[in-house]
């Protein structure tokens, strides 16, 4: 499984490997808010944890559909069904993978760019936050989805609609928390809501994907 | 390790392409499955494989002891020729690829980009994939597609080794290999997709009918 994960990162940071792309979609949609909105401090920072939330959620969903499909292109998917990790393990391990080259760097730039939108102080540390804990069920969902998709000739419009839906609860909670306690006030419901979701995906999910590659080996 | 195989039908979308197939392939032996194209090789061998579940009958092996030859050999384009098999042999828990490498002869295509092989090669280095495996049963679809004849002799050896060490293979393909083996010919084990499946299928449909007459 380790393998799987060394290998799925190296393929991220080669060449074409999908690797920053989310990252500078990111960072357009922070610079042009600014610009969309206008230039008045107090409107930007109020609305600047949404706006990054949203940003990082669709920076996510931009890059879904490598999940599965470019191993299942080439063959390897079915070469990893045949082989000993468990296909529930693959699932996880692709999830990760997907984490650490789309979440991580979103949740790490999310702090630095909310200064382009005049986020108040406190704001940093919890959009840092809310996005270290949501963004993995981001892609344990988003795994979900591309594996429901993973036959499919340019599946990637079905997988948005399919994912977005599911992905509201995490946005909800999410943007709540980041709002709240930016504003000062107690962040703890919807930051545990959001906990919950992550969890709940991360525990389930990779089981419900796993049945879905199978159907979709056939 | 023995497959046995017992009154099986594969489908393809859910259609029946064979039924009835019973056969055994036991250690040391090498089967070669022929028949035209279209005439369901491909499914069965994926049947065996556990990548779809039979329609009825049974396989009798652990998933464990098989590896699978396909069509597309699973490389990666920006990954080099050892990552590649590197890979693969760490998923198998296997450390040492060099027989792999000696064995296909890509000794001097180690630090390659696969995307810069060509199609031989590439065959060759799916091919290797195989010996990394450390798998006992190999089910092979056209392996010899692209390869041109000294790198079909290589293949050939390997399979003749891997026999000889106790290993099996079930082979697919439309050419001669030059190997000690049995044939089985899917013909007459196509299936007649008009004949219902089986009594409950039947009944399904005398029911069916009925509701609407």
């Amino acid at each position: 499984m380790i393998a799987l994960l060394v290998r799925d990162l190296r393929l991220a940071m080669r060449a074409g490997g999908g690797f920053g792309l989310g990252l500078a979609f990111f960072l357009i949609v922070s610079t042009l808010v600014p610009f969309g909105v206008g230039p008045e401090a107090a409107i930007l920072s109020r609305i600047a944890p949404g706006i990054l939330w949203v940003g990082a959620l669709l920076a996510c969903l931009l890059s879904l559909d490598r999940i599965f499909q470019l191993d299942f292109e080439d063959g390897s998917l079915d070469l990893l069904a045949t082989a000993p990790i468990p296909m529930e393990g693959i699932v996880a391990v692709k999830a990760l993978a997907h984490w650490l080259v789309t979440g991580l760097p979103l949740t790490l730039a999310a702090p630095v760019l909310g200064t382009l939108m005049n986020l108040e102080s406190p704001g940093h540390y919890w959009i840092f936050i809310t996005l270290l804990i949501g963004t993995p069920a981001l892609s344990m969902i988003g795994a979900f989805g591309a594996a429901l998709t993973v036959g499919l000739k340019r599946g990637g419009l079905l997988l948005s609609l399919l994912v977005l839906p599911l992905y509201i609860p995490t946005l909800i909670f999410g943007a709540e928390a980041a709002t709240r306690g930016t504003a000062g006030l107690s962040a703890l419901t919807p930051l545990l809501m959001m906990a919950g979701i992550t969890a709940g995906s991360i525990a389930l999910l990779p089981f419900a994907a796993a049945a879905a590659l199978r159907v979709n080996l056939r | 390790m023995e497959l046995r195989v017992e009154n099986l039908t594969v489908a393809r979308g859910g259609v029946p392409v064979l039924e009835g197939l019973d056969f055994t392939l036991s250690p040391g032996q090498v089967l070669i499955l022929r028949g035209p194209n279209g005439s369901g090789k491909t499914t069965l061998l994926r049947t065996l494989a556990g990548l779809q579940p039979p329609m009825t009958g049974s396989v009798s092996t652990d998933p464990e002891q098989i590896t699978y030859g396909a069509h597309a050999d699973g490389l990666k384009a920006t990954l080099s020729v050892e990552e590649n098999l590197r890979f693969w042999a760490s998923v198998h828990g296997v450390a040492d690829i060099a027989p792999a490498v000696d064995g296909f002869n890509l000794r001097g295509l180690l630090g390659r980009p696969s995307a810069n092989l060509s199609a031989g090669q590439k065959r060759r280095l799916g091919l290797a994939r195989l010996l990394v495996t450390g798998r006992p049963i190999w089910l092979l679809d056209e392996p010899t597609v692209s390869l041109d004849v000294a790198s079909v002799a290589l293949f050939a050896d390997a399979v003749r080794a891997h026999v000889a060490g106790g290993g099996s293979a079930l082979i697919a393909t439309h050419i001669d290999l030059g190997l000690l083996a049995e044939t089985l010919d899917v013909g007459p084990f196509k299936a007649d997709v008009n004949r219902p499946r089986s009594d409950t299928q039947r009944d399904a449909y005398a029911d069916f009918d009925e509701a609407f007459s």
